[in-house]
């Protein structure tokens, strides 16, 4: 039997749990305590734990060092295209009253995207920190898996 | 009344039970024993103390939310105890033994 089979059985368990409360701090953040940085940050532990539990090589087969780049300036992309779309819709940069009919929708979807910009790029900002720091270095060798291939 | 009575009841002997941990995990001569205090009291702490709020709030959805949090630490505090007592026995960690016939401590070799 494996030695860390309890750690993967439940942290199988948790890990959709941790993007599902994720998703709830990330879209409950107008109501709520929450918003996207602390969002973004969940869902990158959620993954991190997935690479410590399963290792930084099969958590790379889930979300590629490309995708994560992409993702990284996706978000930033969406936070600056808020502000520039109010402009073009005759507002000040970030005024989110313009962008829907009323004040207060306006004032609504504003914070709901931007918030999701933020999340977006602190979830992949926070990984491709974490792979950086793994990397460094001879990785840790599992004992009982260096004994099995003996 | 009663349920106020019971939640109290609950909410002290769960305090006095972190403190009781935090005293073993002060007290206690190595790594292994400090776990087992630590590791031990907390679950039953985190629950008391989570059931006497849940006896203070009544069954709402703050109430619910308790249970999601107990469900939560019931899962995760004794896996993340084991997974440290593993890794330390994986790394060649030797528990501290005392000899049974003076009670002096066995040599580490």
């Amino acid at each position: 039997m494996k030695h860390n089979l309890i750690l993967k059985v439940v942290s199988k368990f948790l890990i959709p749990l941790i993007f599902l409360f994720a998703l709830y701090v990330q879209f409950h953040g107008d109501f709520g305590p929450g918003g996207g940085f602390q969002a973004g940050v969940i869902f990158s532990a959620g993954i991190i734990l997935y690479a410590l539990v399963f290792g930084v090589d099969s958590a790379k087969k889930v979300i590629p060092l490309h995708i994560l780049r992409v993702l990284a300036s996706l978000g930033v992309l969406i936070y600056a295209g808020t502000g520039v779309a109010s402009l073009l819709l005759g507002g000040n940069y970030l005024e989110y009253g313009v962008l829907a009919s009323t004040q207060l929708a306006g004032q609504h979807i504003g914070i709901i995207v931007i918030e999701l910009g933020v999340g977006i790029t602190v979830m992949a900002v926070m990984l491709i920190m974490f792979f950086a720091f793994a990397e460094r270095g001879r990785p840790i060798e599992d004992v009982e898996d260096k004994e099995g291939s003996q | 009344m009663i349920v106020e009575i019971l939640s109290w009841i609950c909410l002290v002997l769960g305090g006095l039970l972190g403190i009781v941990g935090g005293i073993g995990m002060h007290r206690f001569p190595d790594f292994y024993t400090r776990l087992h205090a630590a590791s031990t009291t907390d679950t039953l702490c985190a629950a008391l103390l989570l059931l006497g709020l849940g006896l203070q709030a009544g069954i709402t959805l703050a109430s619910f939310k308790l249970f999601l949090i107990f469900a939560f630490i019931f899962m995760t505090s004794p896996a993340a105890s084991h997974s440290l007592a593993n890794a330390a026995m994986i790394g060649g960690l030797k528990p501290f033994l005392l000899n049974p016939l003076d009670s002096k401590p066995l040599d580490k070799s």
